[in-house]
């Protein structure tokens, strides 16, 4: 399977990039994407992370063809 | 219910206006209209602020405003819902965010609105990018509750 994983605003800064593609045989969830994405670094408590824009929980299992973002707690308004 | 996420600066009052024209077969049942609108300041936790970039995600921005707009209309017995929000780059005393809420009476107009704009604020994903008038630039951390500070 392959995913899209997107990074925004200050996390992107420290990720490096503001998106990846992640290949796997074996279904991820979303925090295996993360760890795949950032070398094995673990997932900060207060990153908030979304599949196809929707809202989800780092054990959400991702399928073939989905886009994961992780970003910073939001500041809009 | 309408949702614009813009680069452009809005005039919140126009907007308005030019929705309750678009409204006007519905204005005899409206005795309240709340209107909320977030501008720039000038200064931020104690700095000077000179401008700001307002990143999103977009399309789950306008998906997000759109959910909470239909919850609203789901929840409350309102008429309408208008959100406006600003992205891009940010002036101090620009328009920021335009939240209206139409209803036959004042109290759900009222939670109607409050609950649209403290919804947006926790979960829309739009982030703050300061640049202070000493030229650092820094990440806005974390949005105020939204509750008031009362003054006895």
């Amino acid at each position: 399977m392959t995913v899209t994983v997107k990074f925004f605003a200050s996390l992107r800064e420290k990720v490096g990039t503001g998106s990846v593609q992640l290949n796997a045989s074996t279904p991820l969830t979303v925090a295996q994407a993360w760890s795949q994405a950032c070398n094995e670094t673990p997932l900060p408590s207060h990153v908030l992370m979304a599949v196809n824009m929707e809202y989800v929980e780092p054990t959400t299992v991702l399928h073939d063809g989905d886009e994961v973002a992780f970003f910073p707690p939001v500041t809009g308004g | 219910m309408k949702v614009v996420v813009t680069t452009e600066p809005f005039n919140a009052w126009e907007y308005i206006q030019d929705y309750e024209q678009q409204m006007r077969s519905q204005a005899l049942q409206w005795g309240a209209v709340t209107t909320f609108v977030g501008t720039m300041r000038d200064f931020n936790e104690g700095d000077d602020v000179q401008a700001m970039f307002l990143e999103h995600y977009s399309p789950m921005t306008e998906n997000y405003l759109e959910k909470i707009s239909q919850t609203a209309m789901f929840q409350w017995e309102i008429i309408d819902t208008l959100i406006v929000h600003r992205v891009g780059e940010i002036v101090p005393q620009d328009n920021i965010v335009l939240v209206a809420a139409w209803a036959a009476h004042r109290g759900t107009a009222y939670e109607a609105s409050r609950f649209l704009i403290e919804e947006l604020k926790h979960n829309a994903p739009f982030w703050k990018h300061e640049t202070l008038t000493n030229g650092e630039k820094r990440w806005v951390a974390a949005n105020t509750s939204g509750e008031a500070q009362t003054k006895i």
